[in-house]
C-alpha cells in the first residue's frame, strides 16, 4: 500500500519516510499531522519539535480510558487554539500532579471507569489530590466535564470527585460540572462552546502578545458512528468454547471491506445491537403491553415492539431509570433500594428493565414507559485480528451472556451476534484505543495479561508481531474456568508458541481444581521473571475483567515489585511503569 | 545385527536418548498449556502403561473451536495371569470412577485399563495403582507384556503352579529401570553411584513388543499360538511336568500390505518348569539382538524367525539357555472360550465367570456390572482373575458363600441369557479412544451381534457356538485372524470379512470379502450360515464347515491371510 502525494515537493525517500510513518497513524492522528505541518508553514518555522505557548495561561487536562475524554479534551484545546486562546492539553499521567499549584485555569474532562474508578490514567493525580500533600488551590479556577454511562450505579463518579476536591482545596468554579451518558457528543459539544465563552472572557491574551501562529486541525469526527455505522458482512460464527462448556463464547469475523475503517491491533469495534426477540417478548409479557401499540420516540411514530427491538435500552438498568420509574408509579418497594447504595448496584447488575416492571408492577402505559428508556447504546469488542494478517476483516470475540433462572436474561449485543449467521449484516463503527497499543520499538518484550476475552487484543498483537516479523519477546497469561473448554484459541496460542513467536505462555483454570486459581496466582509464581522482564525494559497489558480481575492483577504486580525491588519502591515502580506507558489497561 | 544399511526406526533414537525410560516426562506432565505430553514422550510413555489418546468424536469439532484435541491418557496395569484381590479391586474401580471415565476394561490380556484420564491425574492415579501394589510398568511398550495364564480350570494345584510360574516369568523380564519409581511413585532421584543397567533388556529395550501366554490344554483360551513366546502345561497323572514351548505367534499386519502379515507360533520343544525362566530369557535376547530395530513393522519375533529360519533361531535359543527342547508333544485343544457362570474346581471350590461384553465393565441403565463387581469385591473373600477372552473371574467362593455372590449378580442385573456367538466374541477397544482404529469396534459388535443372531436363530443355529472378533484395524488387537468370522475395520462403516479360522485357534483365517458394511456383513454371511445348516457334519465347527465347502480355502501360512478365497 501507498499513500499518493500529488505533484510532491519532497525527495523520493522523505516522501517514502513520511508515508511510511503516516501509514501506522490513525486518521485523528494523521488530521492533526496535517494542521500541525500546515502551523508550521504558516509560522514560517524550520521542522523542527513545535514551539510550546510560552506561558499557556489554561490546562486542559483529561483522564481517558477508551478515548472518549480524550478526543473531548483535544478537540476543546484545538478549538482553543485557533481561536487564539492560549491552552496545553495534557493527559493526566503525563502531568506531574504538582504542577497543579501554578495553574491558574483548568478544564478538566474525566470519565469514570470500573465501580465508579478514576481510569489509569487519572489514578496518580487523584490520588495526589486526595493526600495529605495536596495543595490549597484558592487561585485556581476550573470546570468538569464528567464522562459516564448512568447504567453504572456510580455516575460519573470521578468527575464529581474531581469537583469536589478541587473545591475543597479553595478552587473556585468557572462553570458547573458537566455529565455526559453514553450519547455524550451532544453534551460535549455544547459544553465546549460554553467553555470557549467563557474562554474568550478570561484567556483572551493581551493585544501585544501575537496570536499563536499553530493552525491545530481540530480531530475530525469519525467516519462511522452509533448513528451511522458501518454495515459489516458477517463472515464466520464459531463457538470456541468447548461442549463441556458452562459458557458460550463466539469467534466472529466480520468483513471491513469497503468500509475504509483502519484499525489498529488494541483497538476494538462498536456493535449497534438489536435487542433479542425473547428479550422484547419477554418485557412486552411482564409490562403487559402490546407488541403493536403505536408509540412516538424522537417524533417518530412506530409499533412498541420495534422500539424495543431496535430503539431502546432493555436489557440495561440505570439509577435514573429506576427513580423515574418509582416517582411515576409511586412505587414504595423500590425506594428501600434506591438509597441502598450496595444492594442497588446488585440489582443493576442483576436485573434487566422486564425484571424491573415485573417485581415492582403498576399499570404502566407503552408510551409512558418509553419515554423512561434510555435509547439502545453501542457494545464494544476488542478486535482479535491485525489488519496486517486479515487485510479486511476485524475478528471478534464475544462471550454471550446469557442466564436462565426464574426468568431468561440475555445480554442484548451478544445474542443478536451469537445468533447471526454468515452472510448476515452487522452495524459497526471503530471504536479506536490509542492507549493500548503495541510498543513503537518492535523488539520491546510484552506481558500479556487476558483472561476469558480479554485475550482478544493480543491475538491482535501476535498476529501484527508475526507478520512484521517483530523480535521482541512474547508473554501470555491466560485463565479462565475449565482448561478442556475454556482455553480461548488454544490451538493458536500452543503454535505460536511452537513457532518461537510465543516465548511464554501461562495459564490458570479457576474451576479445575478445589481452589481457585487465577491469572495473578500464575503471575505470583513468576514473579521475578516478570520483573526482571519489567526491568529490562517490558510492557504489560491488561484486559478483560475490570471489577476482579484488574484490581487483583494490579495487587499481583505490586506485591511482585515488594518481593523483588523491596517494599518501599513497590507502588512507585507500578507507578513508574504506569507513567512511562508501559503498563496498559483496557478493562471493562 | 540385522540391516546394517538402513537406518534405525525414529523410535530406537527417543529410546536411546531416554535414559532408561526418562525422556522428559517430567517436564511434560508440569505443563500446563496442553493436555498433551511431548511427542517423544508419547513413546516413552508407553513403557510406562500409558498411552496419549484423544477423544476422536471429538476431534472435528474442537479443531473447529480452536481447541486442541480432547487429550487424555489410557493407562493398563499389567497383572500376571489377570489376578487381582478384591481389595485391589475395589481401588481399581475407584479409580475408574474418579479419575477415569466410569468405565474399566478388561483386556484381551487379562489386564485392566482405565481410559480418559487426563494428564494432572496420571501421578496420583499411577500412584494409586502402586499404592494397591499392582503396576503399569511395561503394560506397554518394547518389552514383555502382561503374561496370559489360565483364569480358571477344574486342576486348581496345577493352575496355581502356571500362575505361580507366569508371574516368576513377568517379574523376571521386568524391566529395572528406576524412572518408573522416580518419575510415579517417590519424585526423588535415587542417589547412587551404582550405574543404572536393564541386564536383559540393555539401554534400547527390544526392537518391538513382546507377549507370552500359557495355556492347559485342551482349553486354548490364552490363544497361545498368537503370541510370540507361549507355554502350553503338560500334565501328566496329575502332575504339571512342564511345558511344550511355542514361538513366533503374532496377529498384526496391515491391509494390502503382504509383507505384513499374523503367523502362528511354531512349537519349538517341550522343556521343564525349571528351564522355563533360562529359556524365555534366551528368547527375548535373541530377539533383542537379531529382531529388525530399522523397521517397526517388521520388527516383531514372528519375522525374525522367518528371516532367520526357525531352526537356526532355536539353535541360537538352546545355546543362549543352555537348554536342550526336547521332542514335544501332541497337544490337543478343544476351545477357547470361558466357561459359563459356575465351575467346581478338583478341591471342590467354585468359580464364577461373569460374561463381560467386550470386557467394558460399566453401569448400563439395566446391567450395572462396574457397581455390581464393586458390591461383590467388598464380599469377596476370594480373588479376582481377568480372562483373556475379556471377562471376569470371581475365584474361590466357598460353597457357603455361593448364595449371596448371586444374589448380588441378580441385584445389579449383571447376568441375563447371552447368545452363543456373543459369548464366544471378542472386540477390540477401537474408536473414540483408540488412535490407530479405521473404524467401530466394541461400540459396534453387539448391535451387529443382535442381528448375526437373528439370522442364525432363522437358520437353527443359535446353540452352535462360532468364534466372532472384530477389531477397528487389522493390528488385530481382538486376535481376529484365528477366528472363524473375523471383522476388520478398513474405514468408518466398512469391514473386512475373513473366514475360516480354527475354532480351536491352530489355524489362521482368510480374506472372504472386502469393504463390507452392516447390510453387506449380514448379506455375506446369510448364505453362509444357511449352507452351514444345511450341509453341516455333526459337530463340525463354521471355520472347518467353509473350507470344506469351498466357500474359502485354508490358510497355512502368514501371508496367505491377504489373499481372497
Ligand atoms: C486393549 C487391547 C484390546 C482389547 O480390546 O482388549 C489393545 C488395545 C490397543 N492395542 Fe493391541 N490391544 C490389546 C491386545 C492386542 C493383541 C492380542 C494379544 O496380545 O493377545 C494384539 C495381537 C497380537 C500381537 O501383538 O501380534 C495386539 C496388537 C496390536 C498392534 C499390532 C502389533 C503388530 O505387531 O503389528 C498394535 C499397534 C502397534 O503395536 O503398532 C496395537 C496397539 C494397541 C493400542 C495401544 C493402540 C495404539 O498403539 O495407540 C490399542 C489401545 C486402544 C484403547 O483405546 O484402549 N495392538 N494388541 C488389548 C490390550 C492387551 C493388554 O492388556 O496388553
Ligand atoms: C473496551 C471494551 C472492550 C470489550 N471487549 C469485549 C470483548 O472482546 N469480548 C466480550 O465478550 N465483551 C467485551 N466487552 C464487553 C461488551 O462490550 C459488552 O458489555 C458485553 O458483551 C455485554 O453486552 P450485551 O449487550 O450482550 O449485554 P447487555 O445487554 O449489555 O447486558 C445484559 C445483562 O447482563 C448483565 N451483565 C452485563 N455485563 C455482564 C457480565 N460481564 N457478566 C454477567 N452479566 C452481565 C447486565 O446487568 C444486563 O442485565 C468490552 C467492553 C469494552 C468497554
Ligand atoms: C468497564 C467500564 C466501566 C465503567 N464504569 C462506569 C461507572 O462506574 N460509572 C460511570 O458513570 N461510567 C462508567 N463507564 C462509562 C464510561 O465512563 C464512559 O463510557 C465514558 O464515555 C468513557 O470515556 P473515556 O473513553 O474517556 O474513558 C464505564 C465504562 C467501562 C467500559
Ligand atoms: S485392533 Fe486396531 S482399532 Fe482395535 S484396539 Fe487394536 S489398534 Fe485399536
Amino acid at each position: 500500500m501507498s499513500v499518493p502525494l500529488t505533484e510532491s515537493p519532497l525527495e523520493a525517500h522523505e516522501q517514502a519516510r513520511l508515508s511510511a510513518m503516516a501509514l501506522t497513524w490513525s486518521d485523528q492522528q494523521r488530521l492533526w499531522a496535517s494542521g500541525f505541518l500546515a502551523g508550521m508553514a504558516a509560522a514560517g518555522q524550520p521542522a523542527l519539535a513545535p514551539q510550546p505557548a510560552a506561558k499557556p495561561l489554561a490546562t486542559v487536562l483529561y483522564g481517558s480510558q477508551t478515548g472518549n475524554g480524550q478526543a473531548v479534551a483535544e478537540r476543546l484545546a484545538a478549538a482553543a487554539e485557533n481561536r487564539g486562546l492560549a491552552v496545553t492539553v495534557k493527559n493526566m499521567a503525563d502531568y506531574a500532579p504538582a504542577k497543579i499549584k501554578q495553574e491558574k485555569f483548568l478544564f478538566l474532562v474525566v470519565s469514570t471507569h470500573g465501580e465508579g474508578d478514576p481510569p489509569d490514567d487519572a489514578e496518580e493525580l487523584w490520588s495526589y489530590l486526595g493526600s495529605e500533600r495536596a495543595p490549597k488551590l484558592t487561585d485556581l479556577k476550573y470546570a468538569v466535564l464528567a464522562l459516564g454511562d448512568s447504567s453504572y450505579a456510580n455516575f460519573c463518579q470521578t468527575g464529581r470527585d474531581f469537583d469536589q476536591r478541587l473545591a475543597a482545596l479553595g478552587a473556585s468554579e468557572l462553570h458547573a460540572r458537566v455529565e455526559c451518558d453514553v450519547d455524550y457528543l451532544d453534551a460535549a459539544a455544547a459544553w465546549q462552546d460554553r467553555m470557549l465563552e467563557i474562554g474568550e472572557e478570561f484567556l483572551r491574551p493581551e493585544p501585544a502578545v501575537a496570536p499563536r501562529p499553530m493552525l491545530r486541525a481540530v480531530p475530525a469526527t469519525p467516519r462511522y458512528t452509533r448513528e451511522r455505522p458501518f454495515a459489516a458482512e458477517l463472515l464466520a460464527n464459531q463457538t470456541i468454547t468447548g461442549r463441556d462448556s458452562d459458557k458460550d463464547v463466539r469467534h466472529l469475523e466480520l468483513s471491513l471491506a469497503g468500509a475504509g475503517i483502519e484499525y489498529q491491533p488494541g483497538d476494538s469495534l462498536a456493535v449497534v445491537p438489536r435487542n433479542p426477540k425473547q428479550s422484547v417478548e419477554g418485557l412486552l409479557q411482564a409490562a403487559r403491553l402490546d407488541a403493536d401499540e403505536a408509540i412516538e420516540l424522537d417524533g417518530e411514530t412506530l409499533p412498541l415492539a420495534k422500539a424495543f427491538t431496535e430503539r431502546l435500552e432493555i436489557t440495561r438498568l440505570s439509577p435514573p431509570l429506576l427513580k423515574a420509574y418509582a416517582e411515576l408509579g409511586a412505587v414504595k418497594s423500590l425506594r428501600a433500594l434506591l438509597s441502598e447504595p450496595d444492594a442497588l448496584r446488585g440489582y443493576l447488575e442483576r436485573h434487566q428493565v422486564a425484571d424491573l416492571v415485573a417485581d415492582h408492577p403498576f399499570s404502566i402505559g407503552a408510551q409512558d414507559l418509553v419515554s423512561l428508556l434510555r435509547p439502545l447504546g453501542a457494545r464494544s469488542y476488542s478486535i482479535a485480528s491485525a489488519p496486517a494478517e486479515y487485510p479486511d476483516e476485524a475478528h471478534l470475540t464475544v462471550s454471550v451472556l446469557r442466564e436462565e433462572g426464574r426468568r431468561l436474561r440475555l445480554g442484548a449485543a451478544s445474542n443478536h451476534l451469537a445468533a447471526l449467521e454468515a452472510g448476515a449484516e452487522v452495524q459497526v463503527y471503530l471504536d479506536a484505543n490509542p492507549r493500548f497499543r503495541l510498543p513503537d520499538d518492535p523488539a520491546t518484550p510484552i506481558i500479556m495479561i487476558g483472561p476469558g476475552t480479554g485475550v482478544a487484543p493480543y491475538r491482535a498483537f501476535l498476529q501484527q508481531r508475526e507478520a512484521s516479523g517483530a523480535p521482541g519477546r512474547n508473554w501470555l497469561f491466560f485463565g479462565d474456568r475449565h482448561f478442556a473448554s475454556d482455553f480461548l484459541y488454544q490451538i493458536e496460542w500452543l503454535r505460536w508458541r511452537k513457532q518461537g513467536l510465543l516465548n511464554r505462555l501461562d495459564v490458570a483454570f479457576s474451576r479445575d481444581q478445589e481452589q481457585k486459581i487465577y491469572v495473578q496466582h500464575r503471575l505470583r509464581e513468576q514473579g521475578a521473571e516478570i520483573y526482571r522482564w519489567l526491568v529490562e525494559g517490558a510492557w504489560l497489558y491488561v484486559c478483560g475483567d475490570a471489577k476482579a480481575m484488574a484490581p487483583d492483577v494490579h495487587q499481583a504486580l505490586i506485591d511482585i515489585a515488594a518481593a523483588e525491588g523491596g517494599t518501599e519502591h513497590a507502588q512507585e515502580f507500578v507507578q513508574q511503569l504506569k507513567r512511562e506507558g508501559r503498563y496498559r489497561r483496557d478493562v471493562y | 545385527m540385522s540391516t546394517e544399511a538402513a537406518p534405525l526406526s525414529d523410535v530406537e533414537r527417543i529410546k536411546t536418548e531416554s535414559r532408561f525410560l526418562r525422556g522428559t516426562l517430567v517436564e511434560s506432565l508440569a505443563e500446563r498449556a496442553t493436555g498433551a505430553i511431548a511427542e517423544d514422550d508419547t513413546q516413552i510413555s508407553k513403557f510406562h502403561g500409558i498411552y496419549q489418546q484423544d477423544d476422536r468424536d471429538l476431534r472435528a469439532e474442537r479443531r473447529k473451536q480452536k481447541l486442541e484435541p480432547a487429550f487424555s491418557f489410557m493407562i493398563r496395569a499389567r497383572m500376571p495371569a489377570g489376578i487381582c484381590t478384591p481389595e485391589q479391586w475395589l481401588e481399581m474401580d475407584r479409580l475408574a470412577r474418579t479419575h477415569a471415565n466410569q468405565t474399566l476394561r478388561i483386556t484381551t490380556r487379562q489386564a485392566f485399563q482405565w481410559h480418559g484420564v487426563i494428564k494432572k491425574n496420571l501421578k496420583p492415579t499411577i500412584r494409586a495403582i502402586n499404592d494397591a501394589l499392582l503396576s503399569t510398568l511395561a503394560a506397554c511398550g518394547d518389552v514383555n507384556r502382561n503374561v496370559i495364564a489360565p483364569p480358571v480350570s477344574e486342576l486348581a494345584e496345577i493352575r496355581g503352579r502356571i500362575a505361580a510360574d507366569a508371574t516368576r516369568l513377568a517379574d523376571h523380564l521386568s524391566p529395572r529401570t528406576r524412572a518408573y519409581h522416580e518419575i510415579w511413585l517417590d519424585g526423588n532421584k535415587v542417589e547412587t553411584t551404582e550405574q543404572e543397567s536393564e541386564p536383559i533388556y540393555g539401554p534400547t529395550y527390544l526392537p518391538r513388543k513382546f507377549k507370552i501366554s500359557f495355556v492347559i490344554p485342551p482349553l486354548n483360551d490364552g490363544d497361545v499360538y498368537a503370541q510370540d513366546l507361549g507355554f502350553i502345561a503338560i500334565v501328566e497323572e496329575g502332575e504339571l511336568i512342564g511345558y511344550d514351548v511355542t514361538i513366533g505367534g503374532g496377529m498384526g499386519m496391515a491391509h494390502g500390505a503382504p509383507e505384513t502379515y499374523p503367523r502362528l507360533a511354531d512349537t519349538a520343544g517341550f522343556i521343564t518348569r525349571e528351564q522355563m525362566i533360562p529359556v524365555a530369557e534366551a528368547v527375548v535376547t535373541t530377539q533383542r539382538d537379531f529382531g529388525d530395530r530399522t523397521e517397526r513393522k517388521h520388527a516383531r519375533l514372528k519375522y525374525t524367525i522367518d528371516d532367520m529360519g526357525l531352526d537356526k533361531f532355536v539353535a541360537e535359543v538352546e545355546q543362549r539357555s543352555g537348554v536342550k527342547f526336547a521332542p514335544a508333544h501332541d497337544v490337543r485343544f478343544s476351545h477357547r472360550g470361558d466357561p459359563d457362570g459356575w465351575l467346581q474346581d478338583d478341591r471342590g471350590a467354585w468359580h464364577y465367570t461373569l460374561f463381560v461384553e467386550n470386557g467394558r465393565l460399566a453401569d448400563r441403565s439395566d446391567r450395572r456390572q462396574l457397581s455390581g463387581m464393586r458390591a461383590i469385591a467388598q464380599v469377596h473373600d476370594g480373588e479376582f482373575r481377568l480372562t483373556a477372552n475379556q471377562n471376569v473371574v470371581i475365584g474361590d467362593v466357598a460353597e457357603t458363600a455361593k448364595a449371596r455372590i448371586e444374589a448380588l449378580l441378580d441385584e445389579y442385573g449383571m447376568t441375563g441369557s447371552v447368545s452363543k456367538l456373543r459369548r464366544n466374541a471378542l472386540a477390540c477397544v477401537g474408536l473414540p479412544t483408540c488412535g490407530l482404529a479405521m473404524a467401530e469396534s466394541e461400540r459396534y459388535l453387539p448391535g451387529l451381534i443382535d442381528r448375526l443372531d437373528d439370522l442364525l436363530a432363522e437358520n437353527g443355529l443359535d446353540d452352535d457356538p462360532i468364534v466372532i472378533r472384530m477389531t477397528g484395524c487389522p493390528n488385530g488387537c481382538a486376535r481376529p485372524y484365528v477366528a472363524e468370522i473375523g471383522l476388520v475395520g478398513k474405514a468408518e462403516g466398512s469391514y473386512n470379512l475373513f473366514l475360516g479360522g480354527g475354532f480351536d485357534g491352530r489355524r489362521l483365517n482368510r480374506l472372504y470379502a472386502e469393504n463390507l458394511n452392516d447390510q453387506g456383513i449380514v448379506d455375506a454371511l446369510a448364505p453362509l450360515f444357511a449352507d452351514y445348516a444345511k450341509r453341516r457334519r455333526p459337530d463340525e465347527h463354521f471355520g472347518d464347515f467353509v473350507i470344506r465347502a469351498g466357500h474359502v480355502a485354508a490358510v497355512s501360512a502368514g501371508p496367505e491371510v491377504h489373499g481372497s478365497r
